[in-house]
């Protein structure tokens, strides 16, 4: 347990268990009176928010957080597995840590795991992926007026809006944190 | 467009060069105390014991505490015959840190003899009304839109009446719950002064510090805080004057330090004696200048400069 004094924004902390981050964060001291820490926290597992106020004499928690760089290798059952780099361990991790951005995931992709109390809580993946249009309408030239953008399907499976000037067999990137196209790829 | 006095129209561009704003009120302060026969003076800064209070720490510097406030080495003078004294300076406080709190800041203190809170509260009006007319050419300044005026007589509201009013609950109970501290910031503070300075006055004896308390009510203190725009900005009262009563004060500060797990500080027996044969009645105040500086120079976070 450790003094209220290390709060501040970004700060990880155990709250009943669970690792709750400091999304906000106001040192307070009225008058003559003890100092308060009033604090928004986020709950890193359920994505509930909270707004708790600490004084100088309560203890808290500091969440036991370590991340590791690591790099995709193969999905394995419905587990997808991580090469630690530094330590070449097997890292397996469920499809629901992945938070739906499993699709995004190529081999030797280069990402960050964070474990909290040893287990993985998030898995950070490269905010870009470059995917190939494997279905899409042929775009018709001249018809701005009316539509900007038509669905393409992608190799992954997923269904994106992209401009009419992309075809089938096109490379585009895609952010992965938002599921938008962003630009035609380089890639051939 | 502004409509108001030719002065204001300097106001934008004082207020984005901060460091010709501090010189401006600095120079306003000193000019509002001198022109009432006040003397600055420039007390120690390392002292062999820092102020003993409950909730505020000292740093450690080689074998000496720097101040807290220059609260001890100013009574010293007052004991010694000073009739009215003011001291701009440093004071450091250990674990202060956020949008209102920076370890080291700047700090006006002043004592005057033969004066009481309330004598102070009309004092302390004046002096934000002067310096503020004379900085901005009328007693008057915006801050994150909203117009201060600084014009008027003192605006009061009692601590209890506060509480009952914006927290639904007497000071008394708030203080035996042990949220004072609580309700103040959350539900009192943020509603004072926002248009007018408002001083809040009288607090509970459990807040007191080293002020008398009240000779009527004596579960009440002769002390009140200033504030503008929920910013609390001044702490002044009637000063203590009995050797017997710092003595008391210094042991239970003492007693809840340890309570809380704080460091130790030694009781300053050397004011004690310094003070033995009694204090003339006198009342102070303390002001956070950066916090006043943030106000004119309309920001929200003292450390942006």
């Amino acid at each position: 347990m450790g003094d209220v004094s290390i709060l501040k924004k970004g700060r990880k902390i155990v709250i009943d268990n669970q690792p709750w981050e400091v999304t906000d964060f106001d040192f307070c001291k009225p008058g003559k009176g003890q100092a308060l820490y009033r604090c928004k926290l986020k709950n890193m597992m359920t994505g509930a928010t909270m707004d708790r106020t600490f004084r100088s004499s309560d203890r808290i928690e500091q969440a036991n957080m370590e991340e590791c760089d690591c790099v995709y290798s193969y999905k394995s059952g419905d587990q997808y597995v991580f090469n630690d780099n530094d330590t070449y361990d097997e890292i397996f991790i469920k499809e629901q840590v992945l938070a739906g951005r499993h699709v995004y995931l190529n081999e030797n992709d280069t990402c960050k795991i964070l474990f909290f109390n040893q287990e993985p809580l998030e898995v950070t993946i490269p905010f870009f992926a470059e995917l190939c249009v494997t279905e899409t309408e042929p775009g018709v030239r001249g018809d701005t007026a009316t539509n900007v953008t038509k669905a393409a399907t992608l190799n992954n499976g997923i269904e994106v809006q992209v401009p009419l000037f992309v075809n089938q067999g096109d490379f585009i990137r895609v952010d992965t944190r938002t599921g938008q196209y962003v630009e035609r790829s380089k890639k051939a | 467009m502004s409509t108001r006095a030719p002065g204001n129209t300097l106001s934008a561009a004082k207020k984005r060069n901060t460091p010709a704003l501090r010189d401006l009120l600095h120079r306003a302060v000193r000019r509002f105390f001198v022109s009432r026969g006040f003397a600055e003076v420039s007390t120690p800064v390392r002292l062999t014991t820092p102020a003993l209070e409950p909730h505020i720490d000292a740093l450690h510097d080689g074998d000496a505490w720097l101040r807290t406030s220059p609260e001890f080495q100013l009574k010293r003078r007052v004991m010694c015959g000073a009739g009215k004294i003011f001291e701009i300076g440093p004071c450091y406080r250990a674990g202060e840190q956020g949008r209102l709190h920076n370890t080291k800041f700047t700090m006006l203190e002043w004592y005057e003899t033969g004066a009481d809170y309330r004598r102070l509260i009309t004092f302390t009006n004046d002096l934000i009304r002067e310096v503020v007319h004379e900085i901005n050419g009328e007693p008057r300044f915006d801050y994150q839109g909203a117009t201060i005026d600084c014009s008027g007589t003192a605006d009061l509201m009692t601590v209890d009446n506060a509480f009952r009013h914006f927290a639904g609950t007497p000071s008394a109970d708030a203080v035996q719950a042990g949220r004072f501290e609580e309700l103040l910031a959350a539900d009192i503070e943020p509603r004072l002064g926002r248009t007018r300075p408002m001083f809040l006055t009288d607090y509970p004896i459990e807040q007191a510090g080293f002020v008398k308390a009240h000779n009527d009510t004596p579960d009440v203190c002769e002390r009140w805080e200033l504030y503008i725009a929920g910013v609390e900005l001044a702490n002044a009262g009637s000063e203590l004057t009995d050797a017997a009563d710092y003595r008391q004060r210094f042991v239970a500060a003492a007693a809840a330090r340890r309570a809380l797990g704080r460091t130790e500080y030694p009781i300053d027996d050397e004011f004690l004696e310094v003070i033995a044969a009694g204090l003339p009645p006198h009342a102070g105040c303390a002001l956070g200048l950066d916090r006043l500086l943030m106000l004119l120079a309309d920001k929200v976070d003292i450390q942006a400069d």
